[in-house]
Parts: structure tokens; C-alpha cells; sequence
């Protein structure tokens, strides 16, 4: 009786021994996630944490990978110190090998000498700051998603291929405005338009008439803001009060549900605004992705950068496949990405680790929603913007 | 310039002066009174924009829709609720302070500032994003060249204008008129007369704060939008026209708020003429910095308070 137990249980423990012994033939490999994961923008930090997840998930469930992975997910508050605290905390660990980091341009910003001092390859996944990448050369940081320079490239092209000839920009006169207006004139020179006038304006000013009275004035087909939703909300409002009848051009800064809200539908009506990525619908791999985004059963959406999130995961674990968990090879690996496929298109790192193919997205309010340009009725010759 | 540029900026110049005088008529008022600074002000302001917005959205849940009474009710909540913040803060946090250095007075109320305007950012739905505000003011204009004129400018101007001397009027007018100004003189003396003295103070901050809650309801029926934030720098620029024309007279309150917004479109319109390449955001350093020298030249400010140095 004791024989035939002890025989069973030793059978049992033969077989436990023989199935741990397969799980653990893998190597398990750490990489982290950075973003905001609380605070304001945390929707944004959460969408991409959870496409970062599923990523690895999908990863692991793949039989013919070398590797298991686990994700280790930090939370930078958006705010640059606490960035410098956590990408040192996962600089530090050897054990991580490879980072899907910040959605902030503030906090990616404030990072990169981290992770160049420490060696730890890093991939931004949603901060549009072109200094990210442009402002030194060090190859651990890479970046998939575009910059403000793609974004006023797209829409200078764009705006000068409607044929407008005269533009005046009003732009704010912190780094991000002045990124704007300097990348927006620049491409817009090079597309034969038109500036007529300059006016760089304080972030938080209220009256604006005497700047549009003077752009009245010069007039323009097509008024360019680089700036914010609230600033945007108050030029477009006061525009329409000293009647210039000018297309308002904005940028990714006010692709916002608050900029709509604060105009009311028909005042925001035929605003333009265009930003980096793209709804879910629009990409290359988008169909595959919200399928296994849902079947994950996660509480939140992935919202508009949660595909470069689930892009970036995926070039770090392909660099990982092939030259093995080790942070140097890694870099060098990541930095050889040239006409990869992912979810998001192609994806080719320049010098700067810059992904050159950039996606952008133009958009136009149409009854007080953002809808895509080419799915708009302005988009279809329905409606017409002013002037056309 | 053709002439109907010019009529623009002056128009655009009146507009913005006419919602600084209104700040600034408060200033002078509280000065006058009790000589104290209450920086709290432009916040009252923009609590009193809000409170006009929050009525306008209970009366559309309501299903009352007629723009004139929408209108008509909004403007008497805002402005006696704010005249009744601003006795509560007289009451409570300026009065019991009257013996204290006036430091204690201005710090005070540089925070009760702060707490108003987030107050509104944090309870207010949605309170950091800015607000549409409603148009309830007929939206037609006539255009001369390159000048538009619109109704419902006109209307807020003509407005403004009537606030002003309504408070002008009852200030020089009417016997509560006479005991403020006695009080102003010296409370003390008034006292003796009879005149209740903290009913004056209480009355006076009242006047000011329902004025400061119209000039912030004009200001949102002007620009159509208002924000937390909006109350700070009106205030400081309410202050400065106030201190320009000389704290304690109500001409100057008013003089110093069109002077102040002739100096941001001057300095608007020409600093990027003579100097190429320079932003027009420079224009409320113009401003400032004019003042600053005008101080240095007439420290009383343009009309100065008639009365002595009490010893």
C-alpha cells in the first residue's frame, strides 16, 4: 500500500520535475516600460503600458522564441525629476536589458544622458520633442514615432498643395511654439508659400486683437498657430470677433477634445490640425492589433500612441532574439533598423536613431468631432475650407 | 495705416480699457476706504465670469432660452453673489486685519487669490480647460474698410461705460455716497458723525467686487471664452492702471485703465515696426516698464488723493 503510494507520488514529482524542466529551458529577459502611469496624461501612460504588455504577452506565447520576457513597468509622472529617478533605477539594474520609454517630450528629454551613461538602449515610444533624438548622437536612444519636424513638414506640403499663398503664424514663445513656427517656416519656404507675418505671443495671454488686427491687415489665406489648446481656443474666438476670414491651421497641440469644446462646434468647424500616428483603424497593422489588445481584456483603451508602445516592444525583442540579452549589442542591433515592418509601417532608424518614416495624420474639426481629413466631407470636396 | 486700421486698435484699445477701468475702479475703492490692497481681485473676477457661466448652463437645463433674460439673470446672480464674497471678505479676513501691518492685509489676500482660482480649476467639471462662453449679444456688424464693428462690442462698451458712472454717481450723488467718501476721509471723524463704519466698509467692498464680477462677464461676453488663470493678470494690470491714476480716485482708476491698454497697442504695434524680429509679447513688458518710469516720475500717480498724511 505504502509501495504504491510512494511509487505514485515519486511518478508525480518525475513529471512535475520533467514540465518545470521545459518551462524553465527559456532564459527570462527583463525589459522595462516608462510613462506616465498617474497624473493627467495618464490614460496616455496606461494605453501604452498595456500595448507594451501585450507586446511581451505575445511574445511568450510564441513557441519559437529564444527568450521569455518580463515586462517591468515604471511610472515617470511626466514630471523630468521623477524621470531621472526611474530610468536611473532601471539604468542601474543589469538585469534589464533594453527600455520602451516616456511619452512627455519634458520627461524624454530630461532623460537621455541617463541612458547613455548608463548603456541602456532605449526606444521613445509618444514625446515629440525633435532634441530627443537630435540634439546629441547617442545610440541608445532610438525613437518610433515622428517629430514636430515630420508633422510641419506633412502640413506645409499639404496646406501649399491647396493652394494657399499667404500665411501669418502665431506662435507661443516657449520651446514648443518656437520648435513649431521655426520647422513650419522652414518647410513652408521650401513649398513656395508665403509668410506675411510673424507674432510670437506669452503662453498665457488672454487678448489677442491687437496681433490679429495687424495679421488682419497683412491678409492672409491661412492663419498658423504653434501652440495649445487654450491659447488656440482664444485666437480662433477672436479672429471670428474682428472678422478675418482665414483658415486656422493648427497643430498636434490643439488636436483636442477641450479645443472643440471651447470654440463650440461651429466655431472650430474647418480647424486643422495634424499629429503624429494615427488612429487604430488607419494603420498598416492596426486590424491585429485592437484584435489582441481586446482579447487581453485590458480595463483601458491603448489609446492614439499605444501602437508605437506595442511597435517599440517589439523591435527591442527582435534585436534581443538575434544577438542575445546583452545592452551593447542590443544598441548596435537597434541601430542597424532599416525598412522593418511593424504594426505602424515601416520603420528605419536614421543616425539619430530617428525613425525617418514617419506617420502623420491630418485632421479637420467637422461638426464639432476631429475626423481624418481623408475620411472628411472637406476631404471629399463635400464641404470646402475658406478660400478654396 | 488707413484710417480704418486705426479705428480698429483704438475700438480694440477702448474695449480692453474699459474692462481694466472696471478692475481698477475696485482697487481705488478699497484703497480709498480702508487703505488696503486686495489682491484677490482679478480672482474675484474671474469666480464672478464663472458664476455668470454656471447660471447661463442651470437656466439652458432649465429650458429658459431667451438670450435677454438669460442675460438679465446671469449678470444679477453673478454680481450679488460676488458683492456678497467680496463683504464676506471684508468682513472676515480684511476688517479683523485693520490694526495689523498692511503687509498682513495684501499677503491675505494674495492667497485667497490662489485658493479661489483653484478652487474653480480643481472643483469647477473640467476646470483647467478653458470654457466656452455663451453668445448672447446680437452678432451684428458693420464694416468700414478694414474696421469692423460689431453689436455686441458696442453693446459691452456702452455697458461698461454706464457701470462706471452708475458707481460715479452714487459715489457723488447719494447720501451712502457721502458717507463712503466720509469714511474715506477719516473713519474716525465719520464715526463720530454717526456713520456706521463697518456697514461703509462692507457696502464699499460689495460695490467693488459686484463691479469686478461685471467686468467679468464683459470680458467673457467679449472674448467668449474664460479660464481659471484669467483673474491674475487683470488683476495686476487692474492694480497698476489703479496706482497710475492714483489709488483712492475713481477718475484715475479710470484714466490708468485706458492708459494702461493704450500702452499695450502702442507698444504692440510699433516695438515689432522699429525693431524687426522682435515678438509682440513684449508688448506688456512695454507696458510695465513704462509704468515703472512713470512712477519714478509721479510717485502719487495722475491724480493724487487730496488729503494729508494723518500724524
Amino acid at each position: 500500500m505504502n509501495l504504491k503510494r510512494n511509487a505514485i507520488v515519486s511518478l508525480m514529482g518525475v513529471a512535475l520535475a520533467l514540465a518545470a524542466g521545459a518551462a524553465c529551458a527559456k532564459q527570462t529577459v527583463k525589459i522595462v516600460f516608462i510613462g506616465p502611469l498617474t497624473g493627467g496624461v495618464s490614460a496616455n501612460g496606461i494605453g501604452g503600458r498595456n500595448s507594451a504588455d501585450l507586446a511581451v504577452r505575445l511574445r511568450n506565447e510564441d513557441a519559437k522564441a529564444k527568450y521569455s520576457y518580463d515586462l517591468v513597468s515604471l511610472d515617470d509622472e511626466c514630471k523630468p525629476n521623477i524621470a531621472v529617478q526611474v530610468a536611473t533605477k532601471a539604468a542601474a539594474d543589469n538585469s534589464i536589458i533594453a527600455g520602451v520609454t516616456h511619452y512627455c517630450s519634458v520627461t524624454a528629454i530630461a532623460t537621455v544622458d541617463t541612458y547613455h551613461k548608463f548603456g541602456l538602449p532605449v526606444v521613445v515610444w509618444g514625446a515629440v520633442l525633435p532634441s530627443i533624438t537630435y540634439a546629441n548622437k547617442f545610440a541608445e536612444i532610438h525613437r518610433v514615432n515622428g517629430t514636430m519636424i515630420n508633422q510641419n513638414e506633412v502640413a506645409a506640403k499639404f496646406m501649399s498643395g491647396m493652394k494657399y499663398k499667404k500665411w501669418v503664424v502665431i506662435h507661443d514663445t516657449t520651446d514648443y511654439g518656437k520648435g513649431h513656427n521655426q520647422y513650419f517656416s522652414e518647410y513652408l519656404k521650401k513649398n513656395g508659400g508665403q509668410i506675411a507675418g510673424t507674432f510670437g505671443v506669452t503662453a498665457d495671454q488672454q487678448d489677442f486683437t491687437t496681433e490679429l488686427t495687424r495679421a488682419k491687415e497683412l491678409k492672409p489665406d491661412v492663419i498658423y498657430f504653434g501652440g495649445l489648446t487654450p491659447l488656440g481656443v482664444r485666437i480662433r474666438s477672436q479672429m471670428e470677433k474682428l472678422g478675418i476670414n482665414a483658415v486656422f491651421q493648427g497643430t498636434s497641440g490643439i488636436k483636442s477634445d477641450a479645443f472643440i469644446e471651447g470654440l463650440g462646434k461651429q466655431l472650430a468647424e474647418g480647424s486643422l490640425s495634424f499629429i503624429e500616428g494615427a488612429p487604430w483603424e488607419k494603420l498598416p497593422g492596426g486590424l491585429f492589433f485592437a484584435g489582441k489588445y481586446a482579447l487581453q481584456k485590458y480595463n483601458e483603451a491603448p489609446e492614439a500612441y499605444g501602437p508605437f508602445a506595442f511597435a517599440a516592444a517589439n523591435l527591442i525583442m527582435d534585436a534581443i532574439e538575434k544577438v542575445g540579452p546583452n545592452r551593447k549589442k542590443v544598441t548596435e542591433e537597434l541601430g542597424k533598423t532599416k525598412d522593418r515592418d511593424s504594426i505602424i509601417g515601416k520603420i528605419t532608424f536614421d543616425d539619430h536613431g530617428q525613425n525617418i518614416v514617419a506617420l502623420i495624420t491630418k485632421y479637420v474639426a467637422q461638426d464639432g468631432k476631429w475626423v481624418v481629413w481623408e475620411d472628411s466631407e472637406y476631404g471629399s470636396g463635400k464641404r470646402k475650407l475658406k478660400g478654396q | 495705416m488707413t484710417l480704418g486700421l486705426l479705428s480698429q486698435y483704438v475700438f480694440n484699445g477702448l474695449m480692453l480699457g474699459m474692462i481694466y477701468a472696471m478692475v481698477a475702479v475696485g482697487f481705488t475703492l478699497f484703497f480709498g476706504v480702508l487703505d488696503v490692497i486686495k489682491f484677490s481681485h482679478g480672482d474675484v473676477l474671474m469666480v464672478g465670469a464663472f458664476t455668470g457661466l454656471a447660471t447661463y448652463l442651470g437656466l439652458q437645463a432649465a429650458g429658459a432660452d431667451s438670450p435677454l433674460a438669460q442675460l438679465l439673470v446671469m449678470t444679477l446672480v453673478a454680481t450679488l453673489s460676488m458683492a456678497l464674497l467680496g463683504a464676506l471678505i471684508a468682513k472676515y479676513l480684511v476688517l479683523p486685519l485693520r490694526l495689523a501691518p498692511p503687509l498682513n492685509t495684501l499677503l491675505i489676500t494674495l492667497m485667497l487669490g490662489s485658493v479661489l482660482r483653484e478652487v474653480v480649476r480643481l472643483f469647477y467639471p473640467q476646470g483647467s480647460n478653458p470654457k466656452p462662453y455663451p453668445r448672447l449679444l446680437p452678432a451684428d456688424f458693420v464694416s468700414f474698410g478694414s474696421f469692423t464693428l460689431r453689436a455686441d462690442s458696442m453693446i459691452l462698451l456702452l455697458a461698461g461705460l454706464a457701470a462706471i458712472v452708475a458707481v460715479h454717481l452714487l459715489i457723488t450723488r447719494t447720501k451712502l455716497g457721502l458717507a463712503i467718501r466720509a469714511v474715506a476721509q477719516d473713519a474716525e471723524t465719520a464715526r463720530i458723525m454717526g456713520i456706521n463704519f463697518e456697514f461703509i466698509v462692507l457696502l464699499t467692498f460689495a460695490i467693488g467686487s459686484g463691479m469686478a464680477a461685471l467686468g467679468g462677464l464683459m470680458n467673457g461676453l467679449y472674448y467668449n471664452e474664460v479660464n481659471f488663470g484669467m483673474g491674475l493678470l487683470l488683476g495686476v494690470i487692474g492694480f497698476s492702471a489703479a496706482v497710475i491714476g492714483g489709488l483712492g480716485n475713481i477718475y484715475g482708476a479710470i484714466l490708468g485703465g485706458f492708459l494702461f491698454s493704450a500702452l499695450q497697442s502702442v507698444g504692440a504695434v510699433t516695438l515689432p515696426a522699429l525693431f524687426p524680429g522682435t515678438s509682440t509679447a513684449y508688448k506688456d513688458v512695454f507696458a510695465f516698464a513704462v509704468v515703472i518710469v512713470f512712477m519714478a516720475w509721479r510717485p502719487t500717480g495722475l491724480i493724487a488723493e487730496k488729503k494729508s498724511e494723518r500724524v
